[in-house]
């Protein structure tokens, strides 16, 4: 016996929730399991579908339009434009996101003071947008050193932003550790819990606001690092936003991310209320097949390997960082189903002199066919009931492009419906 | 893009140090260096932080990032470094161990270094160690207790004694103790016929659902205290359970399986009940038994803190083959169906208010209720989120951590309020009486939801 499933997704990032909401939604009941926690808690929150040509040219303004133009083994190639509009308007769905009103790439600034293009970025973001021509303040805290306020609006100013932006670094009132977690600093504005300002006790909403009212000139939009709160964010800004007068935003920062993190719990809720199943914390560590279909697979929990089994799979392990696809001096391998990766015999091929160059490993991955099977060495297909979703795919440098999103929702879109199409 | 000039310049060669030189065999399995193995994999991303309980509430805690890597780093360029004493601070919930990309053993650090901080630098004679002691022994206070249930009930919640243990011995006479049942589990399973008993149940029972009559279905139950001295009736669920799949069950020696003395830096007093725990059930395993248990640290002590800590013979083959009882059910029967098919009513047809326990969560298993009840007739069940309960264990019971524990908890009481239903249900006694404790519900394991259900 196992435990069993129509669909089994494995990947728990924005490529696996994708394809077991879209497999579930379709009907087939579907189980997700991933080794650790999602991946999205390590990403900014905001959604790119593509932002730079794969020659480095750019920002693009339409991403659409310029996918036709990719090369033909890119993952928007195999699954057409109109599919990844369609996937996109899955994604509007469940989440509260804004820019699905334009095709038009977001110019979003980041909290190392660039501006980055982007087809989806969370409410929180919105007053923060570089088209707006709106004067800025930016707003850092003493004890959190991933966000220099001052050194991210001098180089926003020098991205030739069509605004003023200035930067004033504050104490977060209560005067909270050097290393205090971003939970801690959400967790005190989602409560409102009591601080220590001058010997008085006050809600933290109140007291940060009356810190930031102390450095405000007249500017209209407020930007803090994206800190204000975790499960009542849209009330922590709306209390800010009263208190000071001006629109609030938050710039989205680096791992660990609560923007990555609402986003996480969005998606997990979906799937939930689509009545799909899952389990994160074990890996897969090995399979069972029958000639071109895998039967079982089992999942290791401190030795014990539970069996779990399904009609239909899906790769979604995620890439190098994510560690779908690993290497050693000798090869570049796919761990889960030891699908074929592509890449030259002698590692000094795998990258380029150039730091910055055109390296081949940014776009090591599996190849598939239309419907995202994986292929073999001789291009034939390698298991009939296994998909590939996400930055497990090769044929594209999401980093450089600034795609990862986008491919991963568009192809875990396509793996999730085919694989419920073939379920039933 | 960064501001850096591109090093056209730089040409990579082959290693230039000689054919017989092989970099990555620098360190061949030595055992020489105290390098606690994956603390070098941990890179700093800190999102183990964001899942710890402690350090969303407690300013002064540094979290687990600190606690485990970054302490044995200390440790390796200064010889005289010191365990820092906010190690006491950690609940030991293990939820970092679940968030690590990197797959450090965030948790087993964390035990090690509380047992090497209360073994080296905890004072012996300070009430905190004798509180500790007394608190991560509750196996032994609840042996005796059991003895004289009724008195110990009353003498336990007596309020003039509460408030003399707060202030000698620093436990928080905010709790209610939890209460001591008249016949406990042992005593039911003896009185009831043993595993004799159990095996001639479930032959018959095989023989009504078709199988082979000697069919090699058996399972050891890991009942662990509270469901021998508090909630035999979890055990008796469990037991009733398993003989309707026709499983013979046995209940062999044990003792505590050692969480609360983890938790407590307790490692020498942990290895001794895990001698005895490792010891009769490594020999059930060699007879083709499989290890259960009812309680998701208890199971989770077998699985992984055993293995991790201790190097006892038999560990790894009984670590490999321990389950949580709903989990096993789930491998091996039908149980989704079964529980399509079949309805609940009386006492149990109720709406659930479920939490799933930090320990049941890293093993995987924080789901497996909602999802397989959510299709049971008669009754509700709703998840009321991710928040850790807050008590873990012994930890809500010290009176310096009282406040924080509800703090933490909060969260999980405003969940239940939220909920439909007033009933509570998780599978942890210690988050249970928390429950109880912060919102006034009666609290059940899922095993009694499952035995209404299944078991007529």
């Amino acid at each position: 016996m196992a435990i069993n499933s129509e669909v089994l997704v494995i990947g728990g990032g924005l490529a696996g929730l994708t394809s077991a909401l879209k497999a579930a939604r379709e009907g087939a009941d579907v189980r997700l399991v991933s080794y650790k926690q999602s991946s999205l808690r390590h990403a900014s929150g905001l959604v790119d579908l593509l932002g730079y040509t794969p020659d480095g040219e750019g920002p693009i303004t339409d991403p659409y339009a310029a996918m036709g133009d990719l090369p033909e083994e890119h993952p928007y190639r195999r699954v057409g434009v109109e599919t990844v509009r369609e996937s996109m308007s899955l994604f509007d769905e469940v989440t509260d996101y804004r820019g699905d009103h334009t095709d038009t790439n977001a110019l979003v600034p980041t909290h190392g003071g660039t501006v980055k293009p982007t087809a989806r970025y969370p409410t929180g973001a919105a007053a923060g947008l570089a088209s707006d021509d709106r004067d800025v303040l930016l707003v850092g805290l003493e004890s959190l050193v991933d966000f220099d306020a001052p050194h991210a609006a001098a180089h926003l100013e020098a991205a030739g932003v069509p605004f003023d932006v200035r930067g004033e670094t504050i104490r977060f009132p209560g005067d909270l550790q050097a290393d205090a977690k971003i939970t801690r600093y959400a967790k005190l504005l989602d409560t409102n819990g009591d601080v220590a300002v001058r010997g008085r006790k006050k809600g933290a909403r109140d007291a940060l606001a009356e810190r930031v009212n102390t450095v405000r000139d007249t500017e209209e939009r407020i930007g803090f690092p994206a800190i204000l709160g975790d499960a009542h964010t849209d009330a922590v800004r709306a209390a800010l936003e009263e208190k000071i007068g001006a629109d609030v935003f938050e710039v989205p920062m680096g791992p660990p991310s609560l923007p990555g993190l609402r986003l996480e719990d969005a998606l997990f809720e979906a799937l939930d209320e689509a009545g799909a199943s899952f389990e994160t914390g074990n890996p897969v560590v090995d399979f069972d097949a029958d000639g071109e279909r895998i039967e079982t697979v089992y999942i290791e929990k401190n030795g014990a390997k539970i069996p779990n089994s399904a009609d239909q799979y899906v790769l979604a392990t995620g890439g190098l960082v994510g560690k779908g696809i690993e290497s050693d001096r000798e090869s570049v391998t796919e761990p889960v189903f030891d699908c074929h990766i592509e890449h030259g015999e002698d590692r000094y091929e795998w990258f380029d002199g150039d730091a910055f160059g055109d390296h081949p490993f940014a776009s090591f991955g599996v190849e598939t066919d239309e419907t995202l099977r994986p292929l073999t060495a001789d291009s034939a297909v390698q298991f009939e009931n296994l998909r590939a979703a996400g930055s497990v795919l090769g044929g594209y440098d999401f980093a450089a492009e600034k795609s990862g999103s986008g491919v991963s929702i568009a192809t875990g879109y396509v793996a999730g419906e085919n694989a419920a199409a073939e379920a039933r | 893009m960064s501001d850096a000039q591109s090093p056209t310049e730089f040409d990579p060669v082959e290693p230039n140090t000689g054919e017989d030189f092989e970099p990555v065999d620098v360190f061949p399995d030595s055992n020489d260096f105290d390098l606690r193995p994956g603390a070098d994999s941990c890179f700093k991303c800190s999102v183990c932080d964001t899942n710890c309980p402690v350090a969303e509430v407690d300013d002064e805690f540094p979290g687990p990032k600190f606690q485990g890597p970054e302490q044995w780093r200390l440790k390796q360029t200064d010889d005289d470094y010191e365990i820092d004493d906010s190690v006491m601070s950690c609940s030991n919930c293990m939820r970092c161990d679940n968030a690590c990309p990197s797959g450090v053993p965030l948790s087993q650090m964390h035990n090690t270094a509380r047992g090497e901080y209360v073994s080296e630098q905890m004072d012996k004679f300070s009430i905190e160690y004798v509180r500790n002691r007394i608190l991560a022994n509750y196996r032994t206070s609840a042996a005796i207790a059991s003895k004289v249930p009724k008195l110990a009930n009353w003498g336990m919640n007596f309020g003039p004694a509460r408030w003399l243990m707060e202030k000698t011995l620093g436990v928080t006479k905010e709790r209610e103790f939890p209460e001591f049942a008249e016949e406990t589990f042992r005593e039911w399973w003896a009185a009831r016929g043993g595993a004799d008993a159990s095996r001639r149940n479930a032959q018959q029972r095989r023989e009504e659902l078709g199988l082979d009559r000697d069919a090699d279905k058996k399972v050891a139950y890991f009942h662990g205290c509270y469901s021998n001295y508090n909630s035999p009736n979890v055990g008796q669920a469990m037991v009733r359970v398993f003989e309707h799949y026709g499983y013979e069950v046995v209940a062999p020696e044990q003792k505590c399986s050692g969480t609360p003395m983890f938790a407590n830096g307790m490692l020498d007093d942990a290895r001794r009940h895990a001698e005895v725990n490792v010891s009769s059930m490594s020999d059930l395993v060699e007879q083709g038994y499989d290890a259960i248990a009812s309680c998701t640290s208890c199971s989770m002590a077998l699985r992984q803190e055993y293995p991790e800590l201790f190097d006892i013979d038999g560990i790894d083959k009984v670590a490999e083959n321990t389950f949580e009882s709903l989990e096993y059910l789930r491998i091996h029967e039908d149980i989704k169906e079964d529980i399509q098919e079949t309805d609940v009513s009386g006492e149990l047809a109720e709406e659930f208010a479920y939490h799933a326990p930090c320990h049941a969560r890293n093993q995987g298993l924080d789901r497996q209720s909602v999802e397989l009840f959510r299709d049971l007739d008669g009754a509700g069940i709703e998840d009321v989120g991710e928040s850790c309960s807050g008590i873990s264990g012994t930890y809500g019971w010290k009176e310096e951590k009282y406040e924080k524990s509800m703090e933490i908890g909060e969260e999980m009481f405003e969940h239940m309020e939220h909920a439909e239903g007033e009933v509570g249900m998780t599978e942890c006694p210690t988050c249970a009486s928390q429950m109880e404790h912060g919102t006034g519900y009666e609290v059940r394991h899922p095993l009694e939801l499952l035995e209404a259900a299944l078991v007529e």
